[in-house]
């Protein structure tokens, strides 16, 4: 690339303002703290982080794109879609950063690197969401797990953590390269690496072609790791249970809305063509994903390792929206992991909250008798619980509701009955829950550290599961705008 | 006011349970129960504008109120109500109150939340009879399983936690399936969920035999209908008094209720073509299962055994396709209603006392008891189908539409007046009558004030019924006449 070529203005840099704000400030953060008082420092950079969050979060939804704006000469698009996501990231992530507080003040992992990587993360799942281009999607990916592996090895103390953070960076960097592998073999048949003329490239390709299913199974497989499907789900469970839940609150919650992000980018966008072969793959992967998470979830005793294989199953749930392959099945697919990355991170906020500086009280028999010890903690876990078992009326079964209309719109049938069995299996464990925390006699007393701000974040995040019944037909709607005018 | 009613029937008590919920621990008892119970006979009195406002010269859906909800799945918040649903309606409001004042001095603990449950519920179930969009239908009716999980799970006996999982687990996988049949007929009638655009679809007769199962997981678990009845004896034994009424009274009620908003009038043709299988199935209920009452010794358990047995009556009367038939089974519902919910008030009246249910336990109650023990030989009496109380009504209405249609079913479901009468009877023998052989029943003392009340309002509506049941059947004669015209229009394309 010659000097000609860069031109500032052709560029469109403004399309990338909430990266730019958020990389500039985890710097600045990084740098400032520096030079504050130690005792204090920490808490600097946890009000900052979060402010930074929420000012993107609000730069966004001032400026929110009605129509596509490309960047970076085509590597980068700002679109409605992206909008809505990064929002989404944004104000999660700040949640889940107010849980941690607490949690790693009792672990001695209250520092202000700890939410400088969380910035940084977040920096690459925007990238993610805005990604248009092979190398973009790679770049946001590897931005956003390095933060996570560095995340999980911060409670270095811990055996078990620095455990699951080796597991996780293993196969991690394992997926990764199969992505890349994947890209490769699609760079090598089509020429490009911009989604939007793969694309094109790939129209009218046979169905049989082996060099492109080869390259499909590769994106495909590597999609799989990342979101955790069955059968490349076997970090989840161990990286859930191994991190500290502070960290597990973090992966479990917008990591998730970002891999929605790539998925739908790649899948339905540059691979749209190959709808036929990636939907065989995806309907596998999406019943064994549902019914595998939800039976071995049965199972567990410990309540971070179920919510990793209800992790799972989830996803498969959130796959049966996308393998519809149409706008419908896409939007549903948006709503899903919204609403899923909303319960993700208040289910992991009460885990949270129930810790304290001696234990972690993840087992389920910690969950004992809990309306009786903590009435409101108790309350908010009955909603969460009927939601992520999408029950009505709570907002999860909505969430249920508009995948399982795009497989019958799609035609799939079948599926959706399977998948709506498997729901039934499903329900089991999260009653089990809501049986040890209400009828069952509490076995001992649990102190609470957590504090009143955390309390208070908790209690609208689980709330807005029932608040938000009225205007869900909105949110569905907003949901289908921004497929609408989705572009590669 | 007029334009909203429902409205107010469902959200008063939901919003009456929240407030209630707020008043916090058993510390504060008695303002929550004077709260449940100033709410729950206030709602009564609202609901009555319901029958007094009703126009039963037309089958048209009256106190209809529609707003916009999802608008991207075509979801709307549409109410109303026929001559089917607002007496199962006036039934809940009337029950609700008999219930608060059941558990007044019964439950101890988590007063406020019993209550509340109570209250909340209440307001689902008027919202599962006042749907006319089926995801609105669907809303309430999953979620009228939540406080029912809940009040059999905290309240409920030894075995509840099996009990209140398994009924959860059953009802839950029947629903579902028809949520996939609402999401067939969505995409079938071009993006609708509007219950009465479905009347009005044409269906080939292989998906409407399909569609005729998913509803029928959804409401023969409900009813229950031989052979998915076994959650019910489980969940009544377990369940707290106030729990048993409101599952037998009004819960059972909405299996039938679906069977007539649903399958009747949606898929015509396949009811038509599985008579057959709906009639032996209540059949078998009526008769099979009134022997399996015969050998219970637990009192909740024969009472529950009853109710599976009159329920097929119910379903029986449905699947006759006549005018007498379809009568009786609403009569029967709403008798039923009154008889199971007086009869498990009367055996939690005794539970209170010894904390026994067995039969063997008692005996001679009527000497310590000789107030209660009237009124239990009365209720006995009505779901034996005693003429002049209204349970006889129902069965005999159902039995003369059966004959119609097939004499061998009148004459095998006319088995029921004996085998009824016998378990009921040889119970109240066992029970009531007969020589005091336990000293603690010598020592029983006789109904309060306060059970007084409960018992003496339904052996009113018992006894009303059964003598002149025509208000009632007023209402509902044009709406299932029209119900009946309407199945017997083929909808095959």
């Amino acid at each position: 690339m010659n000097a000609e070529q860069i031109n500032l203005g052709s560029l469109q840099v403004a399309a990338a303002t909430p990266e730019i704000i958020v990389g500039l400030m985890a710097c600045l953060i990084l740098v400032v703290a520096l030079y504050i008082k130690e005792e204090s420092s920490s808490g600097f950079s946890y009000v900052l982080s979060i402010a930074t969050l929420l000012c993107t979060a609000l730069v966004i939804a001032l400026d929110f794109s009605t129509e596509p704006v490309s960047a970076f000469n085509g590597m980068f698009v700002d679109d409605p879609m992206a909008d809505l996501l990064k929002i989404a990231i944004c104000l999660i992530t700040s949640g889940v950063m107010v849980y941690s507080r607490q949690y790693n003040i009792d672990r001695g992992i209250f520092q202000g690197e700890y939410y400088v990587l969380g910035l940084f993360g977040v920096a690459g799942m925007m990238v993610m969401a805005s990604a248009s281009h092979l190398l973009t999607i790679y770049l946001g990916l590897e931005l956003m797990s390095l933060c996570l592996y560095a995340m999980i090895a911060f409670y270095r103390d811990d055996k078990l953590a620095t455990e699951s953070a080796m597991k996780y960076f293993v196969l991690g960097a394992l997926a990764s390269s199969i992505l890349l592998y994947g890209m490769s073999l699609l760079y090598g048949l089509t020429g490009s690496l911009y989604l939007g003329e793969i694309r094109v490239a790939l129209a009218g390709t046979e169905q049989d072609n082996v060099a492109v299913a080869l390259a499909v199974v590769f994106i495909v497989v590597a999609l799989g790791f990342k979101l955790g499907a069955v059968p490349f789900h076997m970090w989840v469970p161990d990286v859930y249970q191994g991190s500290p839940t502070s960290t597990t609150a973090y992966i479990g919650a917008a990591p998730k809305i970002a891999a929605f992000a790539i998925t739908i980018r790649l899948l339905g966008g540059g691979l749209e063509e190959l709808h036929g072969m990636w939907m065989q793959m995806l309907i596998i992967l999406a019943l064994l994903s549902v019914a595998i998470g939800n039976i071995i979830a049965i199972a567990q005793d410990n309540l971070k390792r179920m919510l990793a294989y209800s992790t799972i199953s989830h996803m498969g749930f959130f796959l049966f929206g996308i393998l519809a392959g149409t706008e419908t099945g896409y939007s549903a697919s948006l709503f899903y992991v919204l609403i899923y990355a909303v319960m993700s991170m208040a289910a992991f906020g009460i885990v949270l909250y129930l810790a304290n500086s001696t234990e972690e009280s993840d087992s389920l028999n910690d969950l004992k008798g809990l309306s009786k010890r903590q009435p409101w903690i108790a309350f908010l876990l009955l909603i969460l619980m009927l939601s992520m078992a999408g029950i009505p009326p709570t907002v999860g079964f909505f969430a249920k509701l508009s995948v399982i209309q795009a497989l019958v719109n799609a035609g799939l049938i079948w599926v959706a009955a399977v998948a709506v069995v498997l729901a039934v299996i499903g329900a089991y464990y999260y009653l089990r829950v809501i049986k040890l925390a209400y009828f069952d006699a509490p076995e001992k007393e649990t102190e609470i550290t957590a504090g009143p701000t955390m309390t208070a974040v908790l209690s609208v995040n689980v709330l807005l599961i029932l608040a938000i019944l009225p205007w869900v037909g909105s949110l569905i709607a907003l949901c289908n705008q921004v497929i609408a005018k989705f572009v590669v | 006011m007029e334009n909203n009613l429902l409205s107010i029937l469902i959200w008063l008590p939901i919003l009456a349970g929240v407030l209630i919920l707020g008043t916090g621990g058993d510390s504060r008892a008695p303002l929550a129960r004077k709260l449940a119970l100033g709410f729950s006979i206030g709602i009564f009195v609202l609901s009555i504008p319901l029958y007094t406002g009703f126009d039963s010269s037309t089958a048209a859906m009256q106190f209809v109120e529609k707003a916009s909800w999802i608008t991207s799945f075509n979801i709307w918040y549409s109410l109303g109500v026929d001559g089917i649903s607002m007496p199962l309606i006036l039934l809940t409001t009337a029950l609700t109150v008999i219930v608060i004042i059941a558990g007044w001095q019964v439950i101890t603990e988590r007063v406020a939340q019993y209550m509340a449950a109570f209250l909340i519920m209440e307001g689902i179930m008027i919202g599962v009879f006042a749907s006319l969009d089926a995801v609105l239908f669907y809303v309430f009716w999953e979620a009228m399983l939540i406080p029912m999980f809940l009040i059999i799970g905290i309240w409920g006996g030894p075995n509840r936690i099996y009990a209140t999982i398994k009924f959860f687990l059953y009802t839950l996988l029947g629903s579902l399936l028809m949520l996939v049949a609402f999401l067939y007929l969505y995409n079938k009638s071009a993006g609708s969920f509007s219950i009465l655009d479905y009347h009005d679809l044409k269906l080939g007769l292989k998906p409407q035999i399909l569609i005729f199962f998913a509803f029928f997981a959804a409401f023969a678990v409900k009813v229950p209908m031989f052979p998915v009845h076994t959650w019910l004896p489980d969940a009544h034994v377990e369940a707290p008094t106030g729990g048993s009424v409101i599952l037998a009274a009004i819960m059972l009620k909405m299996g039938g209720y679906g069977f007539i908003r649903f399958n009747m009038p949606i898929t015509p043709d396949a009811s038509h073509e599985l008579a057959w299988l709906m009639a032996t199935l209540s059949l078998i209920a009526v008769v099979y299962i009134a022997l399996v009452a015969l050998v219970q010794t637990d009192m909740k358990k024969l009472i529950a055994y009853s109710s599976i047995s009159h329920m097929g009556f119910v379903t029986l009367g449905l699947f006759v396709f006549n005018s007498q038939g379809v009568e009786g089974a609403m009569m029967q519902m709403i008798s039923h209603g009154f008889i199971s919910g007086a009869l498990f008030l009367c055996v939690g009246v005794l539970y209170d006392r010894l904390h026994s249910r067995e039969i063997k336990s008692y005996g001679g109650v009527a000497t310590p008891m000789p107030i209660f023990a009237a009124f239990f030989v009365l209720f006995a009496m009505a779901n034996s189908g005693l003429p002049g109380t209204s349970g006889f009504v129902g069965e005999f209405l159902v039995i003369m539409g059966a004959f119609a249609s097939n004499p061998w079913y009148a004459i095998i479901a006319a088995l029921t007046l004996i085998f009824g009468a016998a378990y009921t009877l040889w119970m109240v023998k066992r029970v009531i009558y007969g020589k005091v052989e336990h000293d603690n029943v010598a020592t029983l003392e006789d109904v309060n004030s306060r059970e007084i009340i409960m018992l003496a309002i339904l052996a009113a509506m018992v006894l009303v019924v059964g003598i002149w049941p025509n208000p009632i059947l007023d209402v509902m004669h044009t709406t299932v006449d029209n119900l009946l015209q309407h199945t017997a229009i083929s909808k095959l394309p």
